[in-house]
């Protein structure tokens, strides 16, 4: 029943046995890049119409049903438009980093994808410090938001880029810290290893008290590091117009548009990864079938992202000085407290064990 | 020790608007109130308080409770409506009153106010429900709002 492992055991010997040792791994790590990228690009794409559908049945509206079956062709036919669409700019744009700033975002998303484990060993790039590499790779992307801000010679985009930076560099801190309490647990950073240690029962289970805080402060820190509502202050249409991608159109707007959703499944898959058991079953049921791991992962995944979306349709968006006093006397003091709870109790072995 | 009941407080507001979203969420199915307009034009009602156009309501004999006071002209800010009127002779007794000969209503002016239909002292005229008002010339806007023939209504002046 070694489905989906067996197609790539099957690819990797294949590519090993025609070519030489380092041509094939070069055309692996190609491969794996090209299924990467056209597999979350539509992925993203649905997650637009995902989005819309669920704000509209939050707001008792219909939501695109013109455009395909239930409008399930919506998404694509943007998608359509913005890369038929022509690139336009400032005058006085500092034209490099202009165009150089919706790679960044997208860059970094794409990238933080690779450690994911979908299943068990259907795993990219299983590196020992997994976790790690995920946190330094989230924030690379508020370069490309400033750099866009800055280059576009437009004070609202300007004004948003800075509210980026500050807000992501808060931010950073309760994300990474609520990840180290759960860390406490695994005792190890490799992704693969973190679902290992969950088949004796979820980490949000092993842990449970510092553990529910810990996800709550993380759902709130990634909701703010992926720059969505109630903390997208760096668009804030009402204020900004668009923020820092005003003057982007065509398909680098496309691109910063596919990276907020890129990025809103990463943080629901760390969540996943981290407090819910990865690709592994609730309560072992369907142990023997690692294959239907994928299934698991991305249902858990996705049903983070609609709670992400039941925030943004619920809550008004935050002031500046709200959000930082949220961040520095609300968040960061109630983790630092949270990761000596936690650190006492694996000392003590009050971790419950299923 | 207002910094834990802020905390407090915090979460529970914010778990409270999550419930009000989420039970809005669940029964999205049964109370989309979204109308798609074109495919349901048989049957799409719009709702008592929507403003269309101003009309007359004639019942069976052809009579309307119009006496020509001419208060709706005056009320008017936009002078969408004129009426045309003469003194009649009552055969019966023989006293002259004044009627109406045409109430002319310019949908093109009216802004849809209601100031008229407020000032009109014995209801002659309400608002109809009616929602697609465009035309391809606007002569087809200027609508004589009594029919043809038609007369006052026994006891309305009572």
């Amino acid at each position: 029943m070694n489905i989906s492992l067996g197609i790539t055991k099957t690819i990797h010997d294949w590519l090993f046995s025609v070519m030489p040792e380092g041509l094939a791994s070069i055309t692996e790590m190609v491969l794996i890049a090209a299924v990467y990228l056209g597999v979350f690009a539509v992925f993203g794409l649905y997650l637009v119409l995902l989005e819309r559908k669920v704000a509209a049945w939050f707001q008792l509206r219909m939501g695109p049903n013109r455009v395909g079956f239930k409008g399930l062709l919506q998404t694509l036919a943007d998608a359509l438009k913005l890369v038929s669409k022509e690139l336009t700019g400032t005058e006085k744009a500092d034209k490099f980093l202009y165009n150089l700033a919706p790679y960044f975002v997208i860059i970094s998303a794409l990238m933080a994808l690779a450690v994911f484990p979908f299943t068990q060993e259907f795993q990219a790039f299983d590196i020992n410090i997994g976790i790690f590499f995920l946190i330094a790779i989230s924030s690379i992307g508020v370069i490309g938001i400033l750099l866009g801000g800055w280059s576009s010679n437009n004070k609202f985009a300007l004004i948003g880029a800075m509210r980026s930076g500050v807000q992501t560099i808060s931010y950073e801190l309760s994300v990474g810290l609520s990840l180290l309490t759960m860390v406490l647990i695994t005792g190890s950073l490799q992704l693969s290893e973190i679902v290992e240690v969950q088949k004796n029962g979820w980490l949000i289970v092993q842990g449970h008290i510092p553990a529910v805080i810990a996800f709550m402060i993380f759902m709130i820190a990634g909701t703010a590091e992926t720059n969505r509502a109630p903390f997208d202050m760096v668009e804030a249409e009402s204020e900004l117009g668009a923020g820092f991608h005003t003057e982007y159109s065509g398909m680098k707007f496309a691109y910063f548009f596919l990276a907020e959703f890129i990025n809103m499944f990463i943080i629901s898959a760390i969540a996943t990864t981290m407090f819910f058991g990865g690709w592994l079953s609730p309560f072992g049921i369907t142990e023997s079938l690692p294959w239907l791991g994928v299934f698991w992962f991305l249902g858990k995944t996705l049903v983070i992202v609609i709670l992400m979306m039941w925030f943004r349709w619920t809550f008004p968006r935050l002031r500046i000085d709200q959000l930082l006093t949220l961040e520095w006397k609300y968040l960061l003091p109630i983790n630092l407290v949270n990761i000596v709870v936690m650190a006492f109790i694996v000392w003590q072995n009050l971790i419950i064990q299923l | 020790m207002s910094y834990f009941s802020n905390i407090y407080n915090g979460i529970k507001s914010l778990l409270t608007g999550m419930s009000v979203t989420g039970k809005v969420f669940l029964n999205a199915r049964k109370g989309t109130i979204t109308q798609q307009y074109p495919e349901n034009r048989e049957t799409l009602k719009m709702f008592d308080r929507f403003r269309g156009e101003v009309v007359m309501p004639h019942d069976e004999d052809n009579e309307h409770r119009c006496t020509g006071c001419q208060k709706c002209e005056i009320a008017c800010p936009n002078g969408s409506i004129e009426i045309i009127w003469d003194r009649v002779v009552n055969p019966e007794t023989g006293k002259k009153k004044k009627e109406i000969d045409q109430h002319i209503y310019h949908l093109g002016l009216c802004t849809m106010c209601s100031l008229c239909i407020e000032a009109c002292p014995t209801d002659a005229i309400v608002w109809a429900q009616n929602y697609e008002n465009s035309v391809y010339d606007r002569s087809f806007l200027t609508k004589v709002l009594n029919q043809p023939g038609s007369k006052l209504m026994d006891g309305v002046e009572d």
